[in-house]
């Protein structure tokens, strides 16, 4: 049998991105169609992970074009993280069961 | 070793992602999903921070003080009318973001070890980051153009013009074609052409789509920022960022095969445009002057406080003209007087998916009481009154009566089925589809002819 040293690592992210689309179909079709609107504004929020790569642009020391567009995608994500998690806590605030009489 | 410390703090971030999606399952959970996806984020950027890669924190301190405070003032200030715009100006910034991260590993891909023994960028690595500038760029102007349409800065009518479609084609030919003399030889003359060029097919394919099909672009486009991140993360080979993506991308794609199925359209037959404007105008077609009731607001609160059973049928008028806080206290007055109240909502109402529910949750209306359309629909046989207001398309019974309408086969709330059916509208204009409602001249409907906000209350004080 073959090493396991011989697989391309792109495969194991193909595997693991195609089992991520797996857990996110299973999961979204649980969500309550009520909260279809936060459901778009946190995974506006968490799509910003991005910002892991614009970090890493922006990282090292001394000026370059890489550093410039990382620092502008830090900025442009973190609206949105910032935005997307409060704006979403915010809406889920309203949602209120019947008050019992 | 901090390489695989780091890899498994990715790891805790993306469960925790996955459970904020998870938690929306139910409004009780979903807030304590919101903050376990707050910690993902915070662990994920944390992570990244204390890497070997990031030595000056300067400018990261600044540009992570202002997104932030901005992001924070908007999701504070922001009206929940205005959330569609919002939604569609989040996903624009997601897909620059996407275009920019692209960049900077193009620039400097040493950064994120994505460079071959002879320290240029890696095969596979060009194919990635093409593909994700690709679905980056589609995405941040295609969501322009939404947010453009929805904030009423453009016309929410599509824009066709002849060979619009093989003028997209062409356009996408030759993306694909730079995409493969980029992967050649990755200059940055060719990055930016097809930057720009994907800039413009997202223009493109955005500015057909009419207004009323907005429920499908947001959720197609909050589609798009997913894959964006996913290809993103494989340029970068950071599993986060391909789990995230993941996750939003069929998150996406799920809302937009909802939304589509809510109007018993293709997603391609969306897609290809030209449907449904603002107040689209029946082309052609005669109107006849037909006989229909009108009432006035004393006469519709007559009708409801002698009613036992009450369903109102919120639609994107209410939204228009902020009625919500007045309907709740409508629906109060009501209770009151012993009259059932409940709500119904269909899956396409308003500009964006669920966008009734969150209005009706903002003027206080118990969520328990706003019912999906498989849920309610069998109870109107049974009830008094169905109150529409700013609903109507949804509502017509043509969708389920008349295989030649452009619209049958819709799902629709049957509000003809019940007693008497309260209908208020601006006038007596068609829906965004142009067609004609006939529940309009049935004898048991009656007409309040006036701003949505007005009539309600007018009806409040009436009662």
């Amino acid at each position: 049998m073959e090493h396991l040293a011989a697989i391309d690592p792109f495969i194991f992210r193909l595997s693991i991105f195609a089992l991520a689309v797996f857990v996110g179909y299973y999961v979204v079709w649980n969500v309550t169609p009520a909260l279809h609107t936060p459901l778009l504004s946190v995974t506006n929020a968490i799509s910003s992970v991005i910002i892991v790569g614009a970090l890493i642009a922006t990282g090292p020391a001394g000026m370059s074009p890489s550093k410039i567009f990382g620092t502008i995608a830090v900025a442009l994500a973190a609206v949105n993280i910032f935005g997307g998690f409060a704006v979403t806590q915010r809406m889920l605030g309203m949602y209120k069961k019947k008050q019992k009489k | 070793m901090t390489a695989n410390i780091a890899a498994l703090a990715y790891l805790i971030s993306s469960v925790l992602f996955i459970l904020a999606l998870r938690g929306l399952s139910n409004p009780e959970t979903s807030r304590r999903g919101n903050i376990l996806g707050m910690i993902g984020m915070t662990l994920a950027v944390i992570t990244t921070l204390v890497g070997p890669g990031v030595l000056s924190y300067a400018e990261i301190v600044i540009a992570l003080a202002i997104g932030g405070t901005i992001g924070l003032v908007i999701a504070f200030r922001i009206q929940m009318t205005a959330m569609p715009q919002l939604i569609a100006a989040f996903h624009s910034l997601v897909g620059l973001a996407a275009v920019l991260v692209a960049a900077a590993a193009f620039y400097n891909p040493a950064a994120y070890g994505i460079v071959d023994a002879l320290g240029h960028l890696e095969g596979a690595s060009r194919i990635e980051m093409a593909i994700g500038v690709v679905i980056g760029a589609i995405t941040f102007s295609g969501s322009i153009v939404a947010f453009a349409k929805l904030q009423g800065l453009v016309s929410g009518n599509p824009v066709v013009f002849s060979g619009q479609h093989y003028l997209n084609l062409l356009i996408g030919l030759i993306i694909a074609a730079l995409v493969v003399l980029f992967v050649l030889t990755p200059t940055p003359v060719l990055f930016w052409a097809v930057a720009l060029l994907s800039f413009l097919v997202g223009f493109l394919i955005i500015i057909p789509i009419g207004g009323a099909d907005m429920p499908v672009v947001v959720s197609m486009l909050n589609s798009y920022s997913g894959w964006a991140a996913a290809a993103t993360g494989f340029t970068l080979e950071n599993t986060a960022l391909i789990i995230t993506g993941a996750l939003v991308g069929s998150s996406g794609a799920i809302l937009s095969y909802i939304m589509c199925k809510g109007m018993n359209r293709s997603l391609f037959n969306v897609i290809l445009g030209g449907f449904g404007g603002d107040s689209a105008s029946a082309a052609g077609g005669a109107r006849v002057d037909r006989p229909y009731k009108s009432g006035s607001a004393e006469d519709a609160a007559f009708i409801m406080k002698n009613a036992g059973k009450v369903i109102i049928v919120p639609g994107y008028g209410m939204a228009v003209s902020q009625a919500q806080h007045s309907l709740r206290e409508m629906a109060d007055a009501l209770k009151k007087q012993g009259v059932e109240v409940s709500y119904a909502v269909h899956p396409v109402a308003g500009r964006m998916p669920g966008h009734m529910n969150v209005l009706l949750a903002e003027a206080n209306v118990p969520y328990d009481e706003v019912f999906e359309l498989e849920e309610i629909n069998s109870a109107f046989q049974s009830t008094d009154v169905a109150f529409v207001i700013g609903a109507n398309d949804v509502t017509n019974p043509a969708a389920r009566d008349d295989p030649k309408s452009p619209i049958y086969g819709m799902p629709i709330l049957e509000v003809d089925k019940a007693q008497t059916v309260l209908f208020v509208k601006r006038s007596m204009a068609s829906g965004y589809a142009g067609i004609d409602n006939e529940l309009f001249y049935k004898d048991n409907t009656m007409m309040l002819l006036s701003d949505a906000k007005k009539m309600v209350e007018g009806i409040v004080k009436a009662l």
